[in-house]
């Protein structure tokens, strides 16, 4: 235990002495909210329409209008024909075009029913999607006000609404009412950053004494495995614990993200990932020579994890052996765990599956890493 | 690029030599050089096939509190639907925040009661329709096929009676250039953009700094290389790993998820040498501007990776991002890159229409080729 | 050919490393006294470092056995740790702490009272002249300062045997004549010191130098008796012609 203190000491001196790390832990985590929490989104506003309206009457207008009002869309000062719409839409100058066909009003007056063209540049994919989802919500709600509006049929609607059974259907959006993408991104920002720090700094520290040779003279100390390891994990440990605070204070304070489950709870399973998240890149830093190849091979396994996590695109929506493979990724369960403190107010009770799934991976990455390590050459 | 008047005679084969000892060190790393080809491709396989947006499992919760006839069609309607399975039915609302919780149900629909009295009479009847929104637009497409069947559902039981008073408008939507979403033809450009920035601007960092570490570039600069020809000889090599990288990924994106590629291949490999050159030149300049290699990596981390994947429209619309960042996304090269490369592969269009981006990246170039070679020499004084 | 000297503090009996089909060390035998100055001299690529990484512990032998400071390196290689110091060709002290951090560190790690590296702390830096140092980064004060300090930390828990691989390399000569110095110092309190070198006028400074060449080791004696056998005038002399005969084999 002694020699332990000794090494400890000399770790937070070192860690502590190098400002460009110091610096590192608290600005990174700001930097990252600050642009991930705003450039991570699949909103869309004022994508640019143009249209094309070839009925040029009150009803086409009025949708155009429609389109307009809800901000989702900016009208582009438009080329009148299709294929000067269409060859916006090639400059990307145009993100959709909306065409509204000659006789579009006679066909709603007369047959209640009318078509337009939407076509939309798939080439930004998911922007693409969304836009579709606004559009027809647009021209579905301009449709029930032409049913009231339209000359015509006033008298009709209260004979039909007799006898008509009709569905009420009301909407509630469950942990983020107002449907803000940040509080969504935020929780799955900070389990990106604290899984970076702990993979990155442990194998970039690690094997930085290998390259300069300190860790050789340390393995023919009576420094034992355990001790060497205690020393390099704890500090980095209770760094990453740090660099999640900050994380959770910038979110909470800067971004106004809500935290409805216990902060205890979130430090609490945060440590049991820092855990797998260490083991890792001690396991990277018994595999490779020098700083860049460290880098490099935890760039490659992080970069994996993340994606497999949840983080950009939802677990469920992956193929059903993805799934499988995701099942065994930590990342993902804390994932799953941060998002459920954070937004979802989740206890213990609620989180038990993914943090025993999490205790386990960590357990068995820390085992198999410290059986890597080994002071000496067989 | 400087001094074309004293050309001397040596240079070419003294340069041919530095350029194969650099590629040297690139091949005889085996570890580097594996992660470097096999990391492309496992981002293309995960791209294309495991990271989609699309919900085709909704687990829906029904509270049903009075069971009759117009619920139980209503269900097994739901059930009847291949994108939902019908997860639990119960009578009351109390289960609804444990299953929300615990992540078993997506979607929960809540019943009034009496509701098959209710439809019957042609009253109206009210339902709730409860998502978890946490991920707002996973719930908000959520919502939209759940309102779907409940139209159907609605329309059924009217029978064939038209709702008079009704309008109709039908969307006839297309999707231009990607009609069925293809998530691998919406990344391959990006990951080309990414795995190029890495390649180029992190591996020319972390070379270069390393080699200002280990005092070895002392010995270059003392030889007879001119600074411009150590930046020329440190680059090449990367610049055919880059191109070999390239010819990789899409060779993989076609064979394996059959991506389109519309416009001329050559000006695409074309476009991407440009894009190379401006990240190595970043990845010398963060070199020059750093005094260790782990400062190297961060400010390439920070300065080149991170822009390329979230400020590029790679992933995020850049149509998405806040008004004060959308500016901010015109200095990040990649965005430039990708702007090209979809339009090449997926648009099918040429210079005629991307001479505007191809001069950004062109003028990115020489601005950083030439910013680059000046912090070179300035670390020399 | 074991010393008068008494105790063994060193011995080695058929010690091999292979490395695959390349034997790096090949069946060396030999023995080092208690508080002798034994010079392992060899060409780079001779099998020095090899050697040296199985008698610190940090290689397994392939076959053979040694046995340092009474442990056996293959069994009990974490005791051979207890008793031994070491200084490596790359000086691998911490740059980035300052002088009595690295001397404290090491006081601790060997398990020193804090009262003991207080006291060690202050007669090291007033043998090595740093006492205007001794809160300054490592990083700062010169190699030849660096390296006498490197050697003063491998011994500040008075081990039985010190292993001192090329500890010389790039200084200048007063500075090389202090750092025998020290090593005189050290070997009268008992300690064994164990050395490699490329300077052949340091081999000259030793009890007894072993001379190997291409993983075995071909000549061993004090420099008088090598001298005499090999009819040179330097331990230079001998070498050249040994290890000249070596790769032309």
């Amino acid at each position: 235990m002694r020699i332990l203190r000794f090494l400890l000491r000399k770790e937070y001196l070192q860690i502590f002495r190098d400002h460009f790390m110091v610096a590192q832990m608290l600005l990174l985590p700001c930097i990252q909210l600050a642009i991930l929490a705003n450039a991570a989104t699949f909103e869309v506003k004022g994508a640019r329409l143009v249209v094309v309206d070839e009925d040029r009457t009150s009803s086409s207008r009025g949708l155009i209008d429609r389109f307009v009002a809800s901000r989702r869309f900016e009208l582009v000062p438009s080329p009148i024909s299709t294929r000067g719409a269409d060859d916006a839409m090639l400059r990307r100058e145009a993100g959709a075009i909306l065409r509204i066909p000659t006789a579009f009003e006679r066909d709603l007056v007369r047959a209640r029913a009318a078509q337009v063209q939407l076509v939309l540049n798939a080439e930004d994919g998911a922007a693409a999607g969304v836009m579709l989802g606004y559009a027809q919500r647009i021209i579905a709600d301009y449709a029930g006000e032409l049913a009231t509006t339209l000359p015509g049929v006033s008298a009709s609607m209260a004979v039909t609404r007799v006898g008509q059974p009709t569905l009420d259907v009301r909407t509630r959006g469950w942990y983020n009412p107002e449907l803000d993408y940040r509080f969504y991104m935020v929780p799955g920002i900070l389990v990106q950053l604290v899984t970076m720090v702990g993979t990155f700094l442990t194998a970039l520290n690690i094997v930085r004494e290998k390259e300069l040779g300190t860790l050789e003279q340390l393995n023919v100390t009576p420094v034992t495995r355990g001790q060497f390891i205690a020393a390099k994990l704890i500090p980095l440990w209770s760094l990453g614990l740090l660099g999640l605070a900050i994380g959770l204070a910038v979110a909470r304070y800067a971004f106004h993200v809500p935290i409805r489950g216990s902060v205890l709870l979130v430090f609490g399973t945060a440590s049991v990932y820092l855990l797998a998240a260490l083991s890792v890149g001690l396991l990277v830093s018994t595999m490779v020579e020098t700083q860049q190849q460290a880098m490099f091979v935890t760039f490659f396994i992080v970069l994996v994890y993340l994606l497999m996590s949840g983080l950009f695109t939802p677990v469920r929506s992956m193929p059903t052996w993805a799934q499988w493979i995701a099942q065994a990724n930590p990342t993902m369960h804390y994932m799953e765990i941060m998002r459920g403190i954070m937004l979802r107010g989740a206890g213990l009770r609620e989180i038990a599956r993914h943090l025993a799934v999490l205790a386990v991976c960590a357990a068995a990455v820390f085992t198999l890493s410290v059986r890597q390590y080994a002071k000496r050459v067989a | 690029m400087s001094t074309p008047a004293t050309r001397p005679k040596r240079p070419p084969s003294t340069l041919g030599a530095f350029v194969t000892k650099e590629m040297h060190h690139i091949l005889r790393d085996r570890q580097t050089l594996a992660i470097l080809l096999l990391m492309p491709l496992v981002q293309v396989l995960l791209f294309g096939y495991a990271l989609r947006t699309d919900i085709r499992d909704l687990r829906v919760a029904v509270v049903d509190p009075t069971p009759d006839v117009a619920t139980l069609r209503l269900r097994s309607r739901l059930a009847a639907t291949s994108r939902f399975r019908l997860l639990k039915v119960s009578t009351t609302t109390n289960v609804l925040p444990e299953l929300f919780q615990r992540r078993t149900a997506d979607v929960a629909l809540v019943l009034p009661t009496s509701f098959a009295e209710r439809m019957g009479r042609g009253d109206t009847a009210q339902v709730l329709l409860i998502t978890d929104a946490s991920d707002p637009n996973t719930g908000t497409t959520m919502q939209v096929y759940v309102r779907s069947v409940l139209a159907d559902f609605e329309r059924d039981f009217g029978g064939a009676r038209p709702r008079a008073g009704a309008i109709f408008i039908a969307v006839a939507s297309r999707m231009r250039f990607n009609p069925t979403l293809e998530s691998a033809n919406l990344f391959v450009p990006g990951l080309i953009a990414l795995v190029l920035t890495l390649v180029s601007a992190l591996m020319t960092a972390i070379s270069l700094s390393r080699e200002k570490e280990l005092g070895t570039l002392e010995v270059l600069l003392v030889s007879p290389l001119r600074p411009w020809q150590i930046i020329v000889g440190k680059v090449v090599p990367y610049l055919v790993l880059g191109f070999a990288i390239t010819c990789l990924v899409l060779t993989a994106a076609r064979v394996v998820f059959s991506v389109p590629m519309r416009g001329s291949v050559t000006l695409l490999l074309a476009e991407s040498v440009l894009f190379t050159i401006v990240s190595l030149s970043l990845g010398v300049l963060v070199a020059a501007r750093t005094s260790s290699q782990r400062a190297a990596m961060l400010g390439a981390l920070v300065g080149t990776m991170m822009p390329t994947a979230l400020l590029s429209g790679m992933i995020f619309p850049i149509t998405s991002m806040p008004g004060w960042l959308q500016p901010v996304t015109r200095v990040v090269p990649a965005r430039w890159f990708i702007v090209i490369a979809r339009g090449i592969m997926l648009k099918g269009i040429g210079l005629e229409y991307l001479w505007r981006e191809t001069a950004v990246l062109a003028g990115m170039a020489l601005l950083l080729l030439v910013a680059a070679t000046r912090s070179f020499h300035a670390h020399l004084d | 050919m074991t010393s008068a000297l008494g105790e063994r503090s060193i011995e080695v009996d058929g010690l091999t490393r292979r490395f695959g089909t390349f034997t790096a060390v090949d069946r060396i035998s030999f023995d080092v006294a208690q508080g002798e100055v034994f010079g392992f001299l060899g060409a780079n690529g001779a099998g020095k470092t090899t050697a040296i990484r199985m008698l610190i512990g940090l290689l397994a032998p392939s076959a053979g056995s040694a046995r340092v400071a009474g442990y056996d390196v293959a069994t009990h290689a974490e005791m051979v740790k207890r008793n031994i110091g070491y200084m490596s060709q790359r000086f691998s002290l911490y740059e980035d702490l300052t002088v009595r951090e690295n001397i404290t560190l090491y006081g601790g790690i060997y398990g020193l009272s804090d009262i003991a590296i207080e006291k060690r702390t202050t007669e090291l830096v007033d043998r090595l002249d740093l006492r205007d140092d001794i809160d300054a980064r490592v990083k700062s004060i010169p190699l030849g300062w660096k390296q006498k300090l490197a050697f003063s930390v491998a011994v500040l828990h008075d081990p039985r045997v010190v292993f001192l691989d090329e500890p010389t390399g790039g200084v200048d000569p007063i500075t090389r004549r202090q750092f025998w110095e020290l090593i005189y110092t050290t070997a009268a309190t008992g300690t064994t010191v164990f050395v490699t070198t490329h300077y052949m006028d340091e081999a000259e400074y030793c009890d007894r130098v072993s001379i190997m060449v291409d993983g075995r080791i071909v000549a061993l004696g004090t420099p008088a008796e090598l001298k005499e056998q090999y009819e040179a005038r330097s331990i230079d002399d001998v070498f050249v012609r040994l290890a000249r005969a070596g790769t032309a084999a």
